[in-house]
């Protein structure tokens, strides 16, 4: 089949992993927009930035304090997590009231502000980090390197622990709850300012557990979260805002299928994911897994 | 005479710019189901919603076991034991009838157990994996009121528990009420529907514009039929 198609089975699979491992990284990272896009009704844009973040905690706590990559794995959306937290505590939890355009406004400058940081102190050349398991296996049809394997694995062990934790837990009930109806859940005493704050705390560690984990794959640097935050927003909206479900789901298929477009149609790879947006929006506006409300 | 529960004074609240409450003065007592008459606008939601602390902004007096409660957060006063009912009973669409029945938390001991509950309303054992919303009218409000009695509060605020309910639901409703009262809960109830109202309580406290204009004892219905029947236009 592969020959009547004039593709090499080793170039189809190829970057079908590929899309495989840039879908993980989407998942990963629409999933944190969704929880708090769900909860916070803010549309993160400094998503990108907070990825960028973790991924540098990681390089930096290697280059300075020798921490190996497994410790960084844990300690980097710790920080970046306390960072928004400290984030929210200070700016975005005054502009829940206003209109989305507030917050659109606010995330999207914070990211500049935070890129050109970055930008300033590291410069936009990147740096390398190393690969802590080297090596893979040949498959036969294709050589898989170990720690690719290892990252479609960890996202989809992430994405579906918070899937677990959302739908099937009490904490999980709660930001259900809250996200329906704040008033009457904080009336049943839960401090929901409080559970509003660890929310965003936990979206953002999740970005910046993505950027620890394109640390070995990509360049650390600056500008790293600046192109990938546009098309996980396209994710969001094809997934439906704020289904967790459907963040995971799209994330993975859009992966393979920009993988797929690259072996088909390369010139079409860049854009296939803001056609099928469009798309989706003009036969189910509220997502694939949206709930009109 | 049981100890003051609730103590109301010169309670005055804001919807934004709009006064609602202009001095609301009541008490409860450890044990007593008392109710707030009125008609519509009358602001008896808007006190269930002051003594709740989910308003804007209140000025006055609301002491619950000797404290006061007008500067704290709804959080805070719901773990002094008070629970909350709505009227639009507030159950979540994303969580399914036991999720909703178990959500909120346990703030003192001495509540019912779930098994307790379920007893109570046999419809929701039966549908307790269906989504919460999914559940007719007369179900909703039992697992509105059914949430709120696992948490160990004392003092229930329910806010027409009866609204567009079919008469037969209305009776249940009124034969759960008794037994919780019988079970030492105390009961603050808003109610338009005056008849089921004059069934169950101990007192009335009768509304008008952001005011308690009248207390009428459980005894003294029959003498004050009149007089109740033209504060609440019926």
């Amino acid at each position: 089949m592969f020959e009547l198609l004039g593709i090499p089975p080793q170039a189809l699979f190829g970057q079908l992993l590929l899309g495989l491992i840039n879908g993980a990284f989407y998942a990963m990272l629409s999933l944190g927009l969704a929880v708090i896009f769900g909860m916070l009704n803010v549309i993160n844009f400094t998503h990108g930035a907070q990825y960028m973040m973790g991924a540098f905690a990681a390089w930096l706590l290697l280059g300075i304090l020798d921490v190996p990559f497994w410790a960084s794995l844990v300690l980097a959306p710790i920080i970046v997590g306390l960072f928004g937290i400290v984030l929210e505590k200070l700016l975005l939890k005054r502009i829940y009231h206003l209109d989305h355009l507030y917050g659109f406004l606010l995330t999207f400058g914070l990211a500049l502000v935070i890129e050109g940081l970055f930008q300033w102190k590291w410069g936009s050349s990147g740096a390398p980090y190393p690969n802590p398991i080297p090596g893979g296996f040949n498959l036969g049809f294709m050589f898989l390197p170990t720690y690719r394997g290892f990252v479609v694995v960890a996202a989809l062990v992430i994405c579906l622990a918070t899937w677990y934790g959302i739908e099937r837990t009490k904490l999980g009930a709660y930001l259900r709850a809250a996200t329906e109806n704040p008033t009457l859940v904080r009336a049943f005493g839960i401090n929901v300012p409080r559970l509003i704050t660890l929310t965003y705390g936990l979206g953002v560690a999740l970005a910046a557990l993505a950027g620890v984990l394109a640390a070995p794959i990509q360049q650390v640097s600056a500008l790293m979260g600046v192109n990938l935050v546009l098309v996980v927003f396209a994710v969001v909206v094809i997934g439906g805002m704020g289904s967790i479900m459907g963040s995971i789901v799209t994330g993975f298929g859009l992966g393979l299928v920009e993988g797929l477009t690259k072996v088909f149609y390369p010139p079409a790879s860049n854009t296939v994911i803001f056609v099928v947006m469009a798309l989706v929006l003009l036969i189910k506006p509220a997502g694939l897994f949206g709930q009109t409300k | 005479m049981a100890e003051t529960l609730l103590k109301v004074a010169g309670l005055q609240a804001w919807y934004g710019e709009s006064h609602i409450l202009h001095g609301v003065d009541f008490e409860i007592r450890r044990g007593e189901l008392v109710t707030l008459l009125g008609r519509n606008g009358a602001g008896k939601t808007t006190t269930l919603r002051s003594i709740m602390g989910i308003l804007g902004k209140r000025t006055g007096s609301i002491a619950f076991e000797g404290r006061e409660t007008i500067g704290m957060t709804s959080d805070h006063i719901a773990r002094l034991g008070i629970a909350y009912c709505p009227e639009e009973r507030g159950i979540f669409s994303s969580l399914n009838v036991d999720e909703n029945l178990r959500l909120p938390p346990v703030v003192k001991p001495g509540g019912l157990s779930i098994e307790e509950i379920y007893k109570l309303f046999p419809n929701l054992l039966e549908r307790r994996h269906s989504q919460g919303t999914k559940l007719s009218g007369g179900e909703q409000q039992m697992l509105a009121i059914g949430r709120i009695l696992r948490t160990g509060a004392n003092l229930l605020l329910l806010d027409e528990p009866t609204e567009g309910l079919a008469p037969v639901i209305v009776q249940r409703i009124g034969e759960i009420i008794r037994q919780l009262k019988s079970r030492g809960f105390t009961i603050l109830l808003v109610e338009q529907n005056f008849h089921f109202a004059a069934t169950v309580a101990d007192r009335h406290y009768v509304m008008e514009d952001g005011r308690v204009i009248d207390t009428v004892a459980s005894s003294d219905v029959q003498q004050s039929i009149g007089k109740l029947q033209s504060y609440l236009g019926v």
